[in-house]
């Protein structure tokens, strides 16, 4: 169920512009590695090349190696839709489909896969909310629309039509900067619990967040604008926010910096 | 010290604004070196301007921006109202002009086929010309909201982007050419090519009885052609708006899930810009419905109801009206006159049936998102 993912020699271009230069980095199975650093430092262009949705964007490319249990994401013949199935994604603001009720946002992925059968979608849906934790919220109020929930709700709700797939990784960009306070925390708290299922990469600007919920830590930056972001150290949570080995990175986490 | 303030807080507003308006100049540059009094001064010159800034400004401010608001909300609202009475004053004009005719009338206007208001003995009804009035503009939708909606999709999401653009731009362009042109092209150009289509069509679905014709011509099919081709623009520009609205968030989540990128369109695109395609179809159909002179060209100006589409046969309301206006007497206008009221009907209806669709699926449409 759960992958490593190993990075090698990862640069991410938009257009022209360089914005990530030359990452390395293993993300281990099961765990939840936070990618953290000042804004434009390329931390949600990695995230985002981790499942191919880089290059969605016009003129957005990649060079280097991603191996998602030693497969290439970006070798020849690999179809960025099947990846994309394999790794699930939030965003950071929710995004429910508004035309949708919350019953078919969740089964959205799953009508994708051609899944029809009707007990087969209702056990998956009851399943993806509570693991979610959003069941209780709306069980009663499933042909409700999607849109009509609150912003955390929504969230849990993409967080359930993203797991509804049973995908291998979840990538989180910046889940909760749209969230208040106790939706933030209900959403940490789901990423303690997905955690045991899925490996869990997740971009925040929040540095508490980061050693709350993390294993791994990721601290990217940039020399200065304009200049290509740099995985600048990546260790365990514990280390990089007590006794980090870059003066960078201690600046960074320290607040003295960004 | 106690009973300035008690003074200040119970002085009318215009002096209030006066001494609200002499401590600042009076008290930091003479009295703020003296020791004794300044502390005093100042306190006063600081509570004066917060206690008072708000109950004195206010209500001049409040004066000042309500005045333009009300002169506003009285102009649209006037404008509203004017749009309502204007369709009123159409309707009422419509009625009235007709009834005379109506009441003349031997045939039931509503079924009659023939048109022979200008005869002593008037006959007439608007079965056959609205029969074909619908039937092309159903036949112009059914080919050009298709083909528009391709093209407003290859606009904005398969397009790379800088084609995207430069399409985008010649869309907006030809909608903002008079459909009329479009009609005359059709006309002139494309009509007398569409012999051959419709003999394919007869030949190949002629088992079908609407393309089963015993000869073909300028049919009600040459005419949906040409109003297909005028309306195409007109639809597309709006729909091509209406994809580009689609937030891209909602285009990621559907490719972050594994959507192919028609996927992608089946689960975001379309059922988001659901409501604005519609919208624009029934601005392309109203166009349709009411196009006059190329119809009239095209078709051959026959009162008769046939299935048959590709046969040359047929007329439309708003042909008929300017086919038949310049040698109509009195009853003859009248006889017009009320088929456009039946027209107007027409057109409401279909616009109330859209936007009952619309509703329904109003709180899925995005709009509180």
């Amino acid at each position: 169920m759960a992958t490593r993912i190993e990075v090698t020699g990862l640069t991410a271009y938009y257009g022209k512009f360089k914005a990530v230069s030359d990452v390395n980095l293993t993300i281990e199975p099961k765990n939840v590695t936070a990618f953290i650093g000042p804004s434009g430092c390329g931390k949600s262009t990695v995230l985002r090349t981790l499942n191919r949705m880089h290059e969605v964007l016009p003129g957005a490319r990649v060079e280097g190696r991603v191996l998602l249990d030693g497969e290439d994401l970006y070798g020849a013949g690999m179809d960025p839709v099947n990846v994309r199935r394999t790794v699930g994604m939030v965003f950071q603001r929710p995004n429910p489909f508004p035309t949708m009720s919350i019953y078919e946002n969740v089964i959205a992925g799953l009508k994708l896969n051609g899944v029809r059968k009707k007990a087969l979608l209702d056990e998956r849906v009851e399943e993806s909310l509570k693991g979610a934790n959003l069941w209780d919220e709306v069980k009663d109020r499933l042909n409700r629309p999607g849109a009509g929930l609150s912003g955390g709700q929504q969230q849990r709700l993409c967080i359930a039509r993203a797991i509804a797939v049973e995908p291998q990784v979840l990538l989180m960009d910046e889940p909760c900067s749209a969230l208040d306070p106790i939706s933030t925390l209900a959403i940490e708290d789901l990423i303690n619990k997905l955690k045991s299922s899925f490996t869990i990469v997740i971009v925040t600007h929040n540095m508490q967040q980061a050693s709350r919920v993390s294993d791994a830590t990721a601290f990217f930056s940039l020399e200065k604008t304009g200049d290509p972001g740099r995985l600048v150290e990546f260790d365990k949570t514990s280390k990089i926010f007590t006794n980090p080995t870059e003066k960078r990175t201690e600046d960074y986490v320290s607040g003295r910096f960004g | 010290m106690t009973t300035e303030p008690d003074s200040s807080a119970d002085t009318a507003e215009p002096r209030g604004a006066a001494s609200a308006t002499v401590p600042p100049t009076d008290g930091p540059p003479t009295d703020g070196p003296p020791s004794g009094e300044s502390p005093s001064a100042s306190p006063n010159a600081l509570t004066e301007p917060a206690g008072k800034g708000p109950t004195g400004k206010a209500p001049i401010g409040n004066a000042k921006v309500g005045t333009a608001d009300v002169v506003f909300k009285n102009l649209t609202r006037a404008a509203g109202f004017a749009l309502l009475a204007l369709i009123v004053a159409i309707a009422l004009f419509l009625v009235l002009k007709a009834t005379h005719a109506l009441d003349v009338n031997k045939g039931n206007f509503l079924t009659t086929k023939e048109w022979f208001p200008n005869d002593p003995t008037p006959k007439f009804g608007v079965g056959a010309t609205l029969f074909g009035t619908v039937v092309t503009a159903a036949i112009a939708m059914i080919l050009a909201v298709p083909i528009a909606v391709g093209i407003a999709l290859f606009i904005t999401v398969y397009a790379p982007r800088q084609l995207s653009s430069a399409l985008g731009y010649v869309v907006d362009l030809l909608a903002a050419v008079p459909s009329v042109v479009y009609g005359l092209w059709g006309l002139i150009v494309l009509a007398p090519h569409m012999t051959g289509v419709q003999l394919w069509l007869n030949d190949y679905l002629g088992w079908i009885p609407l393309f089963d014709a015993d000869s073909v011509g300028r049919s009600y099919f040459v005419a949906g052609v040409v109003l297909a081709i005028m309306i195409l623009p007109i639809v597309a520009a709006l729909s091509r708006e209406v994809f580009l609205q689609v937030p891209i968030a909602h285009r990621e989540a559907a490719l972050a899930l594994g959507a192919t990128r028609w996927e992608m369109i089946r689960t975001a695109v379309l059922p988001y810009g659901r409501p604005g395609v519609i919208s624009a179809s029934m601005l392309g159909l109203g166009r349709a419905m009411g196009e006059t002179i190329a119809v009239a060209l095209v078709l051959p100006a026959s009162f008769s109801i046939s299935g048959h589409l590709l046969e040359p046969a047929g007329n439309t309301i708003a042909a008929n009206v300017a086919n038949g206006w310049g040698e109509a007497n009195t009853v003859g206008r009248g006889a017009l006159i009320a088929s456009g009221l039946v027209l107007f009907i027409v057109t409401m209806l279909v616009n109330i049936a859209a936007r009952a669709i619309v509703a329904r699926r109003r709180e899925f449409s995005g709009s509180s998102a």
